[in-house]
């Protein structure tokens, strides 16, 4: 169990030391964000009505929420590559516990996650955004995105090594997800979508986590959100993290 | 219970391997052995199931059926004690392209359960036998192809291993760089590592192993010295280019009595496999000169592997590959 612990944290500070050595990533994490935040605030903003809210009120939590559940595809393009360059056959081949490649990676996913967010939050706070609640909630309402996001590093874990590439981990990843962190409250109010949409936007989890996101960072009406957020993050990793494992022991026992 | 591995008689050893991926049979029934600080070849075409026979000896594959032992522990039973044992370097250098050559050393050691100084200390030293304490502090992807397979080649000797396992060390390296690899290689051999590795390349397995088995289809096909293997195909043979491919049958009739075999005709060339190497080439000549029969060039040629792959398989080693690459 110690083996676990201390291999897990020399996979993810391997992860995390080459990140600035790759700008293209770099970018990823924190260029791109802050682009979606300024478009979306100054070219949709105007047009979306968000009653009760300002739009960089409403639209900080959900954009982070977005943006935390594509943190986990780094894991996928990384677990891809160290498939197919034979860095998974040196890790099999050393003495060291198995778990902690995958267990390494989504932590590293963790770090640069709350990295990501950290940037959001200071963009969201120049562009008008602002904590309606206290220090203890907004700080639970972190906790809360990086939860979230793990449980999608270990979906992007998954994906990363059920495909054949790389280009393929990116397009699935993509076409799986994106289309419903877009059906959820995260970018305009559930209400305004037609019916069939609608139902579908309102149990969708990235509605679910977004509203809870709302109630702790602004003071919505929470309702059973925050709850249920925690929960979906929780049964996704249940099902997801087995599913990657099992995936990666037949991966890599080829 | 794991035997020391000062009670095997053999580093390495393998009975009756068998694996299967679905309905391939990538070995059927494979036996092995390496003594201790000599070099085994693996020789055979791709898709022979040397790969295959490599990741059952490193614990990377589970066998259908047989045993293997590698320094004295059995690589099922006794998998994770044995990964403490074994350096592995791959087909493909697996180091991480993003970490620098002195990060990368420094992961492996803290994987083998070193403290992060140690790790670096080891890495340093090796980093040093290597020659690439200059690029030390430069990211992997900057390397080129022969530092890359360096590192690699260090990486798989960060635990000082008694037993390394080379999967195709030197394919894709450009001559100069193979050249260095060997040496390499063949300074860890004299200081007692016993070696198993992979190769297509004859002259690989020729210059390097002191023992070969032939892989072709997932056994075993034959094993011996490269020099045993040579004689297997024959002894010497002398190669005469004649002056006029008209003459070729008449410099047979002429050269028949020198050899057990009819010598073989190819156009201009006659090849005689001869008895004794000694007088070959003059008696040859005179037996041409009194036949008058004109000669443009005569040669006295030990087999090669390439011989001893093609007359053992039926088919070269390189035809071999393309038909598995393209499959």
């Amino acid at each position: 169990m110690r083996r676990l612990f201390t291999d897990t944290l020399v996979i993810a500070e391997r992860n995390l030391v080459r990140l600035p050595r790759a700008p293209e990533l770099l970018v990823a994490f924190t260029v791109q964000p802050i682009m979606f935040v300024l478009l979306f605030r100054y070219v949709f903003g105007g047009a979306i009505k968000t009653p009760g809210f300002s739009y960089a009120d409403f639209l900080i939590p959900g954009i982070i929420v977005q943006n935390i559940a594509f943190g986990g595809f780094v894991t996928a393009l990384g677990l891809n590559e160290d498939l197919h360059k034979g860095l998974i056959d040196r890790f099999r081949s050393l003495p060291m516990a198995r778990a902690a490649v995958l267990a390494g990676r989504t932590l590293a996913d963790v770090v640069t996650n709350g990295l990501s967010a950290s940037i959001l939050v200071i963009t969201g706070l120049i562009i008008g955004f602002s904590f309606h609640t206290s220090v203890l909630e907004a700080l639970a309402g972190g906790g809360l995105l990086l939860l979230f996001g793990y449980a999608f590093s270990w979906v992007f874990a998954f994906l990363g090594m059920l495909v054949s590439s790389a280009e393929a981990a990116n397009s699935v990843g993509f076409i799986a997800v994106f289309p419903l962190t877009f059906i959820s409250s995260a970018f305009v109010p559930v209400k305004s979508m037609p019916s069939v949409l609608r139902a579908f936007a309102e149990v969708n989890p990235f509605t679910i986590t977004v509203d809870a996101m709302r109630s702790l960072w602004l003071g919505a009406p929470a309702g059973n959100d925050v709850w249920g957020a925690a929960v979906w993050a929780l049964a996704i990793i249940v099902v997801f993290a087995p599913l990657a494992v099992a995936r990666y022991r037949r991966a890599a026992g080829q | 219970m794991p035997r020391a591995s000062g009670d095997d008689a053999a580093a390495v050893s393998v009975r009756g391997l068998v694996k299967s991926y679905g309905d391939v049979k990538a070995l059927v029934g494979v036996d092995l052995d390496v003594s201790h600080g000599t070099v085994l070849g693996l020789l055979g075409p791709n898709g022979a199931g040397k790969t295959t026979i490599i990741r059952i000896l490193t614990t990377l594959l589970r066998p259908d059926a047989g045993s293997a032992r590698v320094a004295g522990l059995d690589v099922v039973a006794d998998a994770a004690k044995l990964r403490e044992r074994i350096g592995l370097a791959g087909q493909y250098a697996a180091v991480d392209e993003n970490l620098t050559g002195l990060e990368n050393l420094t992961m492996v050691g803290r994987l083998y359960g070193e403290s992060r100084a140690r790790a670096k200390r080891r890495g340093h030293e090796l980093l040093e036998r290597f020659e690439l304490l200059d690029a030390a502090k430069r990211p992997t992807k900057t390397y080129s192809g022969g530092m890359r397979r360096r590192l690699d080649l260090a990486a798989a000797l960060v635990a000082k291993p008694p037993v390394l396992f080379l999967d195709e060390p030197t394919t894709g390296l450009d001559p100069r760089s193979r050249l260095q690899l060997w040496e390499t290689i063949e300074g860890l051999v004299a200081d007692g590592t016993t070696v198993l590795l992979t190769t297509q390349y004859l002259d690989e397995a020729d210059r390097l192993a002191s023992e070969i088995a032939v892989i072709d289809h997932g056994r075993v096909i034959a094993g011996g010295t490269p020099d045993e293997l040579k004689d297997r195909v024959g002894g010497e043979r002398l190669e005469i280019r004649l002056d006029e491919a008209a003459r070729a049958q008449a410099a047979a009739d002429a050269l028949a009595s020198m050899s057990d075999e009819p010598p073989g005709v190819d156009g201009d060339l006659v090849t005689v496999g001869v008895r004794r190497r000694g007088g070959a080439i003059v008696e040859a000549v005179r037996l041409l000169d009194d036949a008058g029969v004109g000669v443009e060039d005569i040669a006295l040629r030990r087999p090669t592997l390439d011989d001893v792959f093609l007359s053992l398989t039926g088919h070269a080693a390189e035809a071999a590959e393309d038909e598995q690459a393209a499959a």
